[in-house]
């Protein structure tokens, strides 16, 4: 068998993070940018039928919508697909979260209901949970101490 | 209509791409990312720059993981101005209650119908 030439492999080596690097920031670029104009496009429908409901209420209603149908492409196994396709691009948006959290839920499920399940829904969602409830409260109470700056 | 949809896509990729730059460079995992951008969202919400950011992206701001951050942010903003300590406290997981409440139950639900057959 012959050896592989090792200038070959040097200069692969050389090329090959720079290419996937790119490649990589590029799908993360189009499947984030696609995920947020669904997100944009699922907003605007509210807005159409449901143009009595104040603006905050409608962005609520799209992040639910693009939880649930996030949870229910990982329960087919389709966003773990999207997700090593994108990077990035699948775990900064919203549903990227919602992936998080039905991911470890279902892998773990063969340990158990209460052990398994449950406990596996915060192994991602937990420190998300836990550095936005303690990061609200600290700019709750920064907002207490300098008012007049807020209102 | 077409350029609206133009800069959503323009915000969301260039966050997401930010993201990415993380993953190749420092090898962060998902729940890092995720907490570095909730964080960043509430930073930018405080200190008012993120409705900026909003006027112009749209979704496209507020689809990635920092317009949670920022209704965290808002909510507690709006909870301390109107309610004191309690609504400081109280305010932030109100405002993002509908996000937490769906994604746990949902993913429940879906979990315990769902084999594991995805990995």
């Amino acid at each position: 068998m012959n050896e592989p030439n090792k200038e070959y492999i040097e200069l692969v080596k050389k090329k090959m993070p720079k290419s996937k690097h790119l490649l990589t920031m590029f799908r993360a670029f189009w499947v984030g940018g696609l995920i947020c104009c669904i997100g944009q496009g699922i907003t605007d429908l509210y807005k159409h039928f449901f143009s009595e409901l104040p603006e905050e209420e409608i962005a609520t209603l799209t992040t639910i919508t693009l939880i649930c149908i996030t949870v229910i492409l990982t329960g087919f196994g389709i966003y773990d697909k999207i997700g090593a396709y994108a990077g990035a691009g699948s775990i900064v948006p919203i549903t990227g979260f919602a992936n998080s959290v039905a991911s470890p839920a279902i892998e773990h499920k063969r340990e158990g209901v209460v052990l398994g399940l449950c406990a596996n829904i915060f192994t991602v969602a937990g420190p998300v949970i836990v550095f936005g409830i303690s990061s609200s409260i600290a700019v709750g109470i920064i907002v207490l101490i300098f008012k007049g700056a807020f209102i | 209509m077409i350029l609206d949809y133009l800069q959503v896509f323009l915000v969301g990729g260039i966050i997401c791409t930010i993201g990415q730059v993380f993953i190749n460079t420092t090898k962060m995992t998902s729940a890092r990312i995720l907490v570095g951008f909730l964080l960043l969202g509430v930073v930018l919400e405080t200190i008012g720059v993120f409705k900026y950011v909003k006027e112009f992206g749209m979704a496209g701001a507020t689809v990635p993981i920092t317009g949670f951050g920022s209704n965290l942010a808002k909510g507690a903003i709006k909870g301390a101005l109107e309610n004191g300590i309690l609504g400081a406290i109280t305010g932030g997981i109100e405002a993002v209650a509908g996000g937490i409440a769906v994604v746990i139950f949902i993913s429940f639900i879906v979990g315990l119908i769902s084999s594991s057959k995805t990995k």
